[in-house]
Protein backbone atom coordinates (compact mmCIF):
# COMPACT_ATOMS: atom_id res chain seq x y z
CA UNK A 1 0.00 0.00 0.00
CA UNK A 2 1.02 3.53 -1.09
CA UNK A 3 2.34 5.82 2.26
CA UNK A 4 0.02 8.44 2.71
CA UNK A 5 1.28 11.93 2.92
CA UNK A 6 -1.11 14.38 4.48
CA UNK A 7 0.75 16.97 3.82
CA UNK A 8 1.48 15.85 -0.15
CA UNK A 9 -2.30 15.38 0.28
CA UNK A 10 -2.88 19.41 0.70
CA UNK A 11 -0.31 20.58 -0.98
CA UNK A 12 1.45 22.17 1.70
CA UNK A 13 5.34 21.47 3.60
CA UNK A 14 5.44 20.18 7.04
CA UNK A 15 5.66 23.78 8.49
CA UNK A 16 2.61 25.17 7.60
CA UNK A 17 0.45 26.90 9.90
CA UNK A 18 -2.54 25.64 11.49
CA UNK A 19 -4.41 28.78 9.18
CA UNK A 20 -2.73 27.65 5.99
CA UNK A 21 -4.13 23.90 6.29
CA UNK A 22 -7.67 25.42 6.48
CA UNK A 23 -7.34 27.36 3.70
CA UNK A 24 -5.57 24.73 1.61
CA UNK A 25 -8.57 22.19 2.73
CA UNK A 26 -11.26 24.58 2.24
CA UNK A 27 -9.68 25.28 -1.39
CA UNK A 28 -9.36 21.18 -2.18
CA UNK A 29 -13.07 20.60 -0.19
CA UNK A 30 -14.24 23.33 -2.84
CA UNK A 31 -12.54 22.09 -5.56
CA UNK A 32 -13.48 17.89 -5.43
CA UNK A 33 -16.87 18.24 -2.98
CA UNK A 34 -19.07 15.48 -4.45
CA UNK A 35 -22.22 17.79 -4.87
CA UNK A 36 -19.62 20.23 -7.06
CA UNK A 37 -18.52 17.12 -9.07
CA UNK A 38 -21.77 14.80 -9.88
CA UNK A 39 -20.96 11.18 -11.06
CA UNK A 40 -17.06 12.02 -10.70
CA UNK A 41 -15.76 9.00 -8.88
CA UNK A 42 -11.71 10.19 -9.04
CA UNK A 43 -13.24 13.66 -7.24
CA UNK A 44 -14.89 11.70 -4.69
CA UNK A 45 -11.83 9.54 -4.03
CA UNK A 46 -9.85 12.51 -3.93
CA UNK A 47 -12.07 14.26 -1.71
CA UNK A 48 -11.84 11.51 1.11
CA UNK A 49 -8.74 11.72 0.72
CA UNK A 50 -8.38 15.07 1.61
CA UNK A 51 -10.64 14.88 4.13
CA UNK A 52 -8.58 12.18 5.89
CA UNK A 53 -5.79 14.57 5.97
CA UNK A 54 -7.38 17.77 6.77
CA UNK A 55 -9.10 15.64 10.14
CA UNK A 56 -5.25 14.36 11.12
CA UNK A 57 -3.46 17.76 10.47
CA UNK A 58 -6.19 20.42 11.42
CA UNK A 59 -6.43 18.33 15.23
CA UNK A 60 -2.72 19.90 16.94
CA UNK A 61 -2.62 16.60 19.13
CA UNK A 62 -2.84 14.37 15.86
CA UNK A 63 -0.97 16.40 13.75
CA UNK A 64 2.12 15.98 16.17
CA UNK A 65 1.96 12.35 16.48
CA UNK A 66 1.91 12.17 12.54
CA UNK A 67 4.96 14.11 11.96
CA UNK A 68 6.50 11.86 14.88
CA UNK A 69 5.76 8.63 13.65
CA UNK A 70 4.51 9.27 9.93
CA UNK A 71 1.80 6.83 9.01
CA UNK A 72 1.69 4.61 12.10
CA UNK A 73 0.89 7.70 14.38
CA UNK A 74 -2.16 6.12 15.06
CA UNK A 75 -0.26 2.93 16.23
CA UNK A 76 2.39 5.00 18.04
CA UNK A 77 -0.49 5.83 21.07
CA UNK A 78 -1.34 2.51 21.38
CA UNK A 79 2.65 2.01 21.86
CA UNK A 80 3.05 4.69 24.37
CA UNK A 81 0.41 3.48 26.36
CA UNK A 82 1.88 0.29 26.26
CA UNK A 83 5.26 1.57 27.17
CA UNK A 84 4.06 3.48 30.18
CA UNK A 85 1.92 0.59 31.41
CA UNK A 86 5.02 -1.35 30.92
CA UNK A 87 6.90 1.36 33.12
CA UNK A 88 4.80 1.09 35.82
CA UNK A 89 4.05 -2.46 36.22
CA UNK A 90 8.19 -2.22 36.50
CA UNK A 91 8.29 0.26 39.19
CA UNK A 92 5.69 -1.63 40.95
CA UNK A 93 7.39 -4.86 40.73
CA UNK A 94 10.97 -4.07 41.48
CA UNK A 95 13.07 -6.28 40.83
CA UNK A 96 10.87 -8.81 39.87
CA UNK A 97 12.12 -10.52 36.35
CA UNK A 98 8.60 -10.74 34.53
CA UNK A 99 7.07 -10.57 31.20
CA UNK A 100 6.66 -6.74 29.87
CA UNK A 101 3.04 -5.49 29.53
CA UNK A 102 2.34 -6.41 25.90
CA UNK A 103 -0.53 -4.76 24.21
CA UNK A 104 -3.68 -6.86 22.45
CA UNK A 105 -5.18 -6.24 19.11
CA UNK A 106 -8.09 -5.28 21.57
CA UNK A 107 -6.29 -2.11 22.92
CA UNK A 108 -5.49 -1.46 19.08
CA UNK A 109 -8.96 -1.40 18.63
CA UNK A 110 -10.17 0.63 21.60
CA UNK A 111 -7.53 3.33 20.55
CA UNK A 112 -8.91 3.50 16.99
CA UNK A 113 -12.41 3.80 18.20
CA UNK A 114 -12.01 6.42 20.75
CA UNK A 115 -9.85 8.58 17.67
CA UNK A 116 -12.30 7.75 15.23
CA UNK A 117 -15.48 7.10 16.83
CA UNK A 118 -17.75 10.14 16.47
CA UNK A 119 -15.75 12.81 15.32
CA UNK A 120 -17.01 16.17 14.78
CA UNK A 121 -17.34 17.59 11.19
CA UNK A 122 -16.20 21.31 10.69
CA UNK A 123 -17.28 22.18 14.29
CA UNK A 124 -19.75 24.28 12.70
CA UNK A 125 -22.79 22.52 13.70
CA UNK A 126 -23.71 18.96 15.85
CA UNK A 127 -26.24 18.52 13.61
CA UNK A 128 -27.69 15.77 12.09
CA UNK A 129 -26.24 14.85 8.80
CA UNK A 130 -27.88 13.13 6.01
CA UNK A 131 -25.31 10.11 4.76
CA UNK A 132 -22.70 10.20 1.34
CA UNK A 133 -24.92 9.27 -1.41
CA UNK A 134 -22.85 5.91 -2.77
CA UNK A 135 -22.20 5.78 -6.52
CA UNK A 136 -22.06 2.12 -8.28
CA UNK A 137 -22.44 1.01 -11.77
CA UNK A 138 -24.16 -1.92 -13.27
CA UNK A 139 -23.44 -3.69 -16.60
CA UNK A 140 -26.52 -5.58 -18.03
CA UNK A 141 -27.12 -6.87 -21.70
CA UNK A 142 -30.04 -5.39 -23.97
CA UNK A 143 -31.33 -8.56 -23.74
CA UNK A 144 -32.08 -7.86 -19.53
CA UNK A 145 -33.87 -4.93 -20.10
CA UNK A 146 -35.99 -6.27 -22.34
CA UNK A 147 -37.95 -7.27 -19.56
CA UNK A 148 -38.20 -6.54 -15.82
CA UNK A 149 -35.12 -7.82 -14.52
CA UNK A 150 -34.36 -8.75 -10.65
CA UNK A 151 -30.84 -8.25 -9.05
CA UNK A 152 -29.96 -8.68 -5.98
CA UNK A 153 -26.70 -6.24 -5.12
CA UNK A 154 -24.86 -6.88 -2.07
CA UNK A 155 -23.97 -3.07 -0.51
CA UNK A 156 -22.37 -2.50 3.14
CA UNK A 157 -22.44 -6.46 3.38
CA UNK A 158 -26.08 -6.34 2.99
CA UNK A 159 -28.22 -8.22 -0.37
CA UNK A 160 -30.08 -5.95 -1.12
CA UNK A 161 -32.33 -6.98 -4.32
CA UNK A 162 -33.63 -4.51 -6.92
CA UNK A 163 -36.54 -4.76 -9.45
CA UNK A 164 -34.68 -2.56 -12.98
CA UNK A 165 -37.50 -1.79 -14.98
CA UNK A 166 -37.85 -2.61 -18.41
CA UNK A 167 -36.89 -0.38 -20.84
CA UNK A 168 -33.77 1.46 -18.65
CA UNK A 169 -31.11 3.08 -20.95
CA UNK A 170 -27.21 3.04 -21.23
CA UNK A 171 -26.26 5.67 -19.04
CA UNK A 172 -29.62 6.20 -16.74
CA UNK A 173 -29.18 6.29 -13.30
CA UNK A 174 -31.81 4.86 -11.11
CA UNK A 175 -31.75 5.81 -6.73
CA UNK A 176 -32.29 3.22 -4.45
CA UNK A 177 -32.88 5.82 -1.03
CA UNK A 178 -31.24 4.83 2.23
CA UNK A 179 -28.87 2.17 0.91
CA UNK A 180 -26.11 4.75 0.92
CA UNK A 181 -23.28 6.04 3.54
CA UNK A 182 -24.58 6.18 6.81
CA UNK A 183 -25.50 9.54 7.90
CA UNK A 184 -23.75 11.15 10.93
CA UNK A 185 -25.46 11.97 14.61
CA UNK A 186 -28.85 9.87 13.31
CA UNK A 187 -29.31 11.58 10.46
CA UNK A 188 -30.71 10.11 7.38
CA UNK A 189 -28.55 7.40 5.66
CA UNK A 190 -27.79 8.69 2.02
CA UNK A 191 -28.90 6.89 -1.69
CA UNK A 192 -27.39 5.06 -3.78
CA UNK A 193 -27.03 5.35 -7.27
CA UNK A 194 -26.61 2.56 -9.93
CA UNK A 195 -26.00 4.23 -12.92
CA UNK A 196 -26.60 1.25 -15.76
CA UNK A 197 -23.93 0.42 -18.91
CA UNK A 198 -25.88 -1.59 -21.15
CA UNK A 199 -23.87 -3.45 -24.25
CA UNK A 200 -26.15 -4.35 -27.21
CA UNK A 201 -24.75 -7.57 -28.46
CA UNK A 202 -28.20 -7.97 -30.54
CA UNK A 203 -28.51 -7.37 -34.38
CA UNK A 204 -31.02 -4.60 -33.57
CA UNK A 205 -29.80 -0.56 -32.43
CA UNK A 206 -31.88 0.92 -29.67
CA UNK A 207 -32.67 4.28 -29.78
CA UNK A 208 -34.73 5.21 -26.52
CA UNK A 209 -37.65 2.94 -26.94
CA UNK A 210 -37.23 2.57 -31.22
CA UNK A 211 -34.94 -0.31 -32.82
CA UNK A 212 -33.57 -0.35 -36.25
CA UNK A 213 -32.50 -3.35 -38.24
CA UNK A 214 -31.48 -3.92 -41.81
CA UNK A 215 -32.39 -7.20 -43.53
CA UNK A 216 -31.43 -8.35 -46.86
CA UNK A 217 -33.76 -9.06 -49.33
CA UNK A 218 -32.91 -11.00 -52.36
CA UNK A 219 -33.72 -9.21 -55.69
CA UNK A 220 -36.18 -11.23 -57.15
CA UNK A 221 -38.84 -10.71 -53.91
CA UNK A 222 -37.66 -7.30 -54.40
CA UNK A 223 -39.09 -7.06 -57.87
CA UNK A 224 -41.85 -9.23 -57.75
CA UNK A 225 -42.70 -9.16 -54.32
CA UNK A 226 -43.40 -11.50 -51.69
CA UNK A 227 -43.24 -12.97 -47.86
CA UNK A 228 -40.16 -12.24 -45.73
CA UNK A 229 -39.49 -13.43 -42.28
CA UNK A 230 -38.11 -10.77 -40.39
CA UNK A 231 -36.55 -11.44 -36.49
CA UNK A 232 -37.93 -8.80 -34.13
CA UNK A 233 -36.62 -8.62 -30.68
CA UNK A 234 -39.67 -11.12 -29.31
CA UNK A 235 -39.81 -13.64 -32.12
CA UNK A 236 -40.00 -13.57 -35.86
CA UNK A 237 -42.69 -11.62 -38.43
CA UNK A 238 -43.73 -12.12 -41.65
CA UNK A 239 -43.64 -9.34 -43.94
CA UNK A 240 -45.14 -8.45 -46.99
CA UNK A 241 -42.68 -6.71 -49.65
CA UNK A 242 -44.49 -4.95 -51.93
CA UNK A 243 -43.53 -5.72 -55.93
CA UNK A 244 -40.51 -3.07 -57.22
CA UNK A 245 -39.32 -2.72 -53.37
CA UNK A 246 -36.34 -0.20 -53.62
CA UNK A 247 -32.60 -1.13 -52.00
CA UNK A 248 -32.39 1.31 -48.36
CA UNK A 249 -36.34 1.25 -48.22
CA UNK A 250 -37.96 1.76 -44.52
CA UNK A 251 -40.69 -0.23 -42.93
CA UNK A 252 -41.81 0.83 -39.39
CA UNK A 253 -43.52 -2.15 -37.51
CA UNK A 254 -45.71 -0.44 -34.95
CA UNK A 255 -45.16 -1.51 -31.53
CA UNK A 256 -42.01 -3.90 -32.41
CA UNK A 257 -39.29 -1.73 -30.61
CA UNK A 258 -38.14 -1.85 -27.47
CA UNK A 259 -40.43 -1.17 -23.91
CA UNK A 260 -40.95 2.05 -22.94
CA UNK A 261 -39.23 2.95 -19.57
CA UNK A 262 -41.89 2.62 -16.78
CA UNK A 263 -44.64 2.14 -19.13
CA UNK A 264 -45.64 -1.16 -18.71
CA UNK A 265 -47.32 -2.72 -22.14
CA UNK A 266 -46.08 0.05 -24.50
CA UNK A 267 -43.69 -0.33 -26.73
CA UNK A 268 -41.84 1.52 -29.20
CA UNK A 269 -41.40 0.92 -32.71
CA UNK A 270 -39.17 -0.99 -35.06
CA UNK A 271 -37.66 0.48 -38.16
CA UNK A 272 -36.46 -2.18 -40.64
CA UNK A 273 -34.21 -1.24 -43.71
CA UNK A 274 -34.06 -3.59 -46.77
CA UNK A 275 -30.83 -4.40 -48.27
CA UNK A 276 -31.52 -5.69 -51.49
CA UNK A 277 -28.81 -8.29 -52.15
CA UNK A 278 -28.27 -8.84 -56.02
CA UNK A 279 -27.15 -12.30 -57.09
CA UNK A 280 -23.30 -13.38 -57.63
CA UNK A 281 -21.87 -16.01 -60.03
CA UNK A 282 -24.39 -15.94 -62.30
CA UNK A 283 -24.62 -18.93 -64.81
CA UNK A 284 -24.29 -18.39 -68.39
CA UNK A 285 -28.12 -18.98 -69.02
CA UNK A 286 -28.48 -16.39 -65.88
CA UNK A 287 -26.62 -13.46 -68.01
CA UNK A 288 -28.37 -14.10 -70.81
CA UNK A 289 -31.47 -13.67 -69.31
CA UNK A 290 -30.44 -10.59 -67.75
CA UNK A 291 -29.20 -9.45 -70.76
CA UNK A 292 -32.70 -9.73 -72.33
CA UNK A 293 -34.37 -8.20 -69.71
CA UNK A 294 -31.63 -5.05 -70.10
CA UNK A 295 -32.70 -4.51 -74.16
CA UNK A 296 -36.39 -4.91 -72.98
CA UNK A 297 -35.87 -1.28 -70.82
CA UNK B 1 -56.80 16.13 -7.27
CA UNK B 2 -52.97 15.91 -6.76
CA UNK B 3 -51.09 14.88 -2.90
CA UNK B 4 -48.35 17.26 -2.38
CA UNK B 5 -45.91 15.54 0.09
CA UNK B 6 -44.86 18.61 2.69
CA UNK B 7 -42.70 18.79 5.58
CA UNK B 8 -43.02 22.08 7.74
CA UNK B 9 -39.63 24.36 8.22
CA UNK B 10 -39.53 24.42 11.64
CA UNK B 11 -39.76 20.43 11.79
CA UNK B 12 -37.40 20.15 9.00
CA UNK B 13 -34.82 23.09 10.58
CA UNK B 14 -35.18 21.41 14.05
CA UNK B 15 -34.01 17.72 12.47
CA UNK B 16 -31.13 19.59 10.66
CA UNK B 17 -30.09 21.88 13.52
CA UNK B 18 -30.13 25.02 11.10
CA UNK B 19 -31.95 28.14 11.30
CA UNK B 20 -35.53 28.62 9.71
CA UNK B 21 -33.40 31.77 8.39
CA UNK B 22 -31.33 29.88 6.24
CA UNK B 23 -34.62 27.85 4.34
CA UNK B 24 -35.91 31.37 3.91
CA UNK B 25 -33.43 33.05 2.53
CA UNK B 26 -32.81 30.07 0.00
CA UNK B 27 -36.77 30.79 -1.22
CA UNK B 28 -35.27 34.54 -1.58
CA UNK B 29 -32.52 33.22 -3.82
CA UNK B 30 -36.04 31.42 -5.57
CA UNK B 31 -33.60 28.10 -5.08
CA UNK B 32 -36.69 26.29 -3.27
CA UNK B 33 -40.69 27.19 -3.28
CA UNK B 34 -41.76 27.91 -0.28
CA UNK B 35 -45.60 26.72 0.82
CA UNK B 36 -47.63 28.56 3.18
CA UNK B 37 -51.10 26.77 4.41
CA UNK B 38 -52.98 27.93 7.53
CA UNK B 39 -50.21 30.56 8.13
CA UNK B 40 -47.43 27.55 8.33
CA UNK B 41 -44.58 27.08 6.25
CA UNK B 42 -43.63 24.27 4.36
CA UNK B 43 -41.45 22.81 1.78
CA UNK B 44 -41.71 19.66 -0.28
CA UNK B 45 -40.57 16.38 0.28
CA UNK B 46 -39.38 16.07 -3.30
CA UNK B 47 -37.13 19.44 -2.36
CA UNK B 48 -35.48 17.50 0.63
CA UNK B 49 -32.73 16.50 -1.39
CA UNK B 50 -31.65 19.71 -3.08
CA UNK B 51 -32.34 21.68 0.55
CA UNK B 52 -29.40 19.07 1.90
CA UNK B 53 -26.93 19.56 -0.97
CA UNK B 54 -27.24 23.54 -0.13
CA UNK B 55 -27.30 22.98 3.40
CA UNK B 56 -23.62 20.90 2.50
CA UNK B 57 -22.50 23.89 0.25
CA UNK B 58 -22.97 26.53 2.45
CA UNK B 59 -22.11 25.07 5.82
CA UNK B 60 -19.59 22.17 5.16
CA UNK B 61 -18.01 24.63 2.39
CA UNK B 62 -18.98 28.24 3.23
CA UNK B 63 -19.89 29.20 0.35
CA UNK B 64 -22.60 32.18 0.41
CA UNK B 65 -25.97 32.33 -1.13
CA UNK B 66 -24.74 34.26 -3.67
CA UNK B 67 -22.36 31.68 -4.47
CA UNK B 68 -25.00 28.98 -3.76
CA UNK B 69 -27.52 30.89 -6.06
CA UNK B 70 -24.79 30.73 -9.20
CA UNK B 71 -23.26 26.94 -8.06
CA UNK B 72 -26.77 25.85 -8.14
CA UNK B 73 -27.60 26.75 -11.78
CA UNK B 74 -24.28 25.83 -13.29
CA UNK B 75 -24.82 22.60 -11.53
CA UNK B 76 -28.39 21.84 -13.21
CA UNK B 77 -26.64 22.74 -16.20
CA UNK B 78 -23.94 20.22 -15.74
CA UNK B 79 -27.15 17.90 -14.94
CA UNK B 80 -28.61 18.49 -17.82
CA UNK B 81 -25.58 18.76 -20.28
CA UNK B 82 -24.31 15.19 -18.80
CA UNK B 83 -27.84 13.76 -20.32
CA UNK B 84 -27.68 15.07 -22.89
CA UNK B 85 -23.76 13.57 -23.74
CA UNK B 86 -25.33 10.27 -22.41
CA UNK B 87 -28.44 10.63 -24.88
CA UNK B 88 -25.91 12.02 -27.59
CA UNK B 89 -23.31 8.71 -27.03
CA UNK B 90 -26.28 6.42 -27.42
CA UNK B 91 -27.17 7.73 -30.61
CA UNK B 92 -23.70 7.70 -32.01
CA UNK B 93 -23.61 4.47 -31.27
CA UNK B 94 -26.28 3.54 -33.99
CA UNK B 95 -23.63 5.14 -36.47
CA UNK B 96 -20.49 3.61 -34.89
CA UNK B 97 -21.60 -0.39 -34.43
Amino acid sequence: MAVVDYYKTLGLSKTASEKDIKKAYRKLARKYHPDLNPNDKDAELKFKEINEANEVLSNPENRKKYDQYGEHWQNSEAYEQSKRQQQQQQRAYQGQSGQAGGYSQHDFEDIFGNMFGGQASGGQRTSRFRGQDFNAELQLDLKDVYEDHKRTLTVNNKNIRITIPAGVENGQTIKIKGHGGKGTNNGPNGDLLIQFSITNTTAFKRDKDNLYATVDLDLYTALLGGDLMVDTFDGKVKLTIKPETQNGTKVKLKGKGFPKYKKAGQFGDLYITYQIKTPTKLTDKEKALFTELQKLR
Amino acid sequence: MEVIDLISITTFCTHYNVPTTFINQLEDYELIEIVVSEQDQYIKVTQINEVEKMMRLHYDLNINLEGLDAVYNLLKRVETLQSEITSLNNKLRLYED
